[in-house]
């Protein structure tokens, strides 16, 4: 109908149509500028994050200066602060996390891409899934009520009669007396206390496990079946063509991975709030307690006032500008293994 | 000689496939463990007041407005995020194929993913909570409407990520028909683009949900909670969560077991989520085969 009416060329009819086409026209832009405006809110949410907390932690950053990330100060009744203790506890336990996550995780990556027969890779992978579904607040609870009690009981006493200078079965080990440093690690006041650097370190491996183990099954996945199998060929066993083919194949989005998971070890509060202990006295021992930024945050931030406030405020932009540059190295090195692919 | 090397590549062989089905475990151990304690410790503490009475009562009081607070609060930051993330994820797959700009904002998407949610909730504390002074009679007010305003911040990646994917599979050849039937572009993308996507939307609308609906970071200084029955979004606002917190602190063991009774109550309901999500997913891939 519309082709009949433009055919017949009226002068009217072009004019109708001519002021439809302006209005399509400009609604597509409308339209366009909306969702764009839209797209810029993840911008702004990002640059607005990072801006709000410098803008209200600046006082803390002129009054303290460069101090402020050395000094292991914390102390709101005489209003010195610095962020030394609670960026150790941040990093201390990211790291223990790191160390106890990524080997099981690449084991279970393993078991789902080459070991585990078809049938039983669906369900475990869902299970494993089903690990980083929990609520951080629920892994928060479990830590405080049942895996630091067993900590306490197993754990920690057993590392302290191995590794501390002052074990609690009076027993110093060969090893701290031969080897410097190691008793410093280990240290304890209290060796059936279960709160602590490890604890908090070992709820948050679990918590982080389920996502670098879905990054590398899904990485390991994409290893073209021709080169294992050329390898299975020349006769390598399973262990030699992950080793040798799988693994480097994978490697720059493994570490993408890794650092994925770092990210969110040292973004996390709920997790390590109640099992850290919140303490801010420095200490090189994982058996002690300590504080996180984010524990600390979460602790501090309803009842603080002026300085301690704007304190806290400069940690949160600490945390956030670390926690950008892990996830920005992450992201780049996952990208680059997708652009490997053709994606 | 030879011999030897083989046994040696065949135990290193078996001893690594040991340690991957150890590893294995472990991961299903500490989720049967973390379950099983919530599971446990949550269903003896389930009884009917937990729904019924509020958490002003301590001990002999309930949940109730913790749980309605949730609600409340998850609708909100869904209803904000939902719109916005998917016009976003729109934006993304359809209109920045020539600019530089899209690429770079799928980029730092990502990473707003998962950056962390305590500094997010600061973030809004400061520019819902704190300017609220200028509204009301000077006086700082948390609210549910700061606490919506940080889960939807949360919410917006899962959900602008998941349009912008589902978008992208969509078939060319459908625009393709679409625009030669002289139908301007944003007819295109929602009556036919984001229609055929909505499943896939709508799952990860789902899986936005699931994901705010276990924070408690972001609501401490935004919602900050109270002790009653609250309706008012300009309000402080309860919500589980955050009771959870609170109650876990608690040095009162009776105090313990109703977060365990929450923590059992979010963790079923989170869990269920996802699962429908899933659900609703693959069923969604099946209708774009």
């Amino acid at each position: 109908m519309h082709a009949t009416a433009s055919n017949a060329g009226t002068g009217a009819d072009r004019a109708h149509e001519a002021s439809r086409n302006a209005k399509d026209s400009r609604n597509d832009i409308l339209f366009g500028g909306v969702l764009k405006a839209c797209a810029l809110l993840v911008l702004a949410a990002l640059v607005g994050a990072a801006g709000s907390t410098l803008w209200l932690g600046s006082d803390a950053f002129h009054t303290f200066g460069w101090g402020f990330l050395t000094s292991a100060a914390w102390d709101p009744s005489n209003d010195q602060y610095g962020a030394l203790v609670p960026i150790m506890g941040t990093v201390g336990t990211a790291l223990i996390a790191l160390v106890v996550a990524v080997p099981i995780s690449f084991g279970i990556a393993l078991f789902l891409t080459e070991i585990a027969p078809q049938w039983l890779r669906g369900p475990v992978a869902s299970a494993i899934e089903l690990l980083a579904g929990i609520p951080s607040i629920i892994y928060g609870m479990w830590g405080l009520f049942v895996f630091a009690p067993f900590v306490a009981a197993h754990i920690k006493p057993w590392l302290m009669n191995h590794f501390s200078a002052d074990p609690p079965d009076g027993q110093v080990s060969w090893l701290v007396q031969h080897v410097p440093f190691v008793a410093k690690f280990f240290a304890s006041e209290y060796p059936f206390f279960g709160a602590g650097v490890l604890t908090a370190g070992l709820v948050l491996a679990v918590m982080i496990i389920p996502f670098i183990s879905s990054v590398m099954r899904e990485v390991f996945q994409t290893v073209p079946t021709r080169l294992k199998e050329s390898a299975y060929a020349l006769g390598s066993s399973t262990w030699e063509v992950v080793w040798d083919i799988v693994v480097p194949y994978t490697r720059t989005a493994v570490i993408g991975g890794v650092f994925l998971g770092l990210g969110r070890a040292l973004g996390e509060t709920m997790a390590v709030a109640f099992v850290l202990g919140n303490t801010f006295k420095f200490s090189w021992s994982m058996l002690e307690t300590g504080s996180s930024i984010a524990s600390t945050i979460a602790n501090q931030f309803g009842e603080a006032q002026g300085l301690q406030r704007s304190a806290l405020m400069a940690l949160a932009f600490l945390l956030f500008v670390v926690t950008f540059i892990v996830l920005l190295i992450a992201r780049l090195m996952l990208r680059r293994m997708a652009t490997k692919e053709g994606r | 000689m030879s011999a030897s090397l083989y046994t040696r590549r065949r135990v290193k062989n078996v001893v690594a496939m040991a340690c991957s089905i150890l590893a294995t475990a472990i991961g299903l151990f500490f989720l049967v463990w973390i379950l099983w304690e919530t599971l446990s410790q949550g269903i003896s503490a389930i009884k009917p007041s937990l729904f019924t009475k509020i958490t002003a009562y301590r001990e002999e009081g309930g949940l109730a407005n913790a749980m309605v607070g949730s609600l409340i609060l998850n609708v909100l930051g869904i209803l904000i995020a939902t719109p916005i993330g998917v016009a976003a994820g729109t934006w993304l797959a359809e209109y920045s194929r020539r600019s530089r700009l899209g690429p770079t904002i799928r980029f730092l998407n990502d990473i707003l993913l998962s950056a962390p949610s305590i500094v997010l909730g600061l973030f809004v504390y400061t520019i819902v909570v704190l300017p609220s002074k200028y509204l009301s009679n000077g006086e700082v007010t948390f609210s549910g409407v700061a606490g919506g305003v940080a889960l939807a911040l949360i919410a917006l990646p899962v959900i602008v990520r998941t349009t912008d994917e589902m978008l992208r599979l969509v078939p060319g050849t459908l625009r393709e028909a679409a625009l030669s039937l002289g139908v301007p572009q944003w007819k295109l993308t929602l009556q036919i683009l984001v229609r055929s996507a909505r499943s896939g939307i709508v799952t990860g609308v789902l899986l936005a949900l699931a994901r705010i609906s276990g924070e408690t970071a972001p609501l401490l200084f935004t919602a900050f909670g109270n002790n009653f029955m609250t309706f008012n979004p300009l309000d402080k606002m309860p919500s589980l969560p955050q009771v959870i917190y609170e109650y876990t602190k608690d040095p009162s063991p009776d105090i313990n077991t109703l977060a365990w009774a929450g923590a059992f109550v979010l963790t079923m309901f989170v869990l269920a989520l996802s699962l429908i999500a899933r659900f609703a997913f693959s069923r969604s891939k099946v209708s774009n085969d």
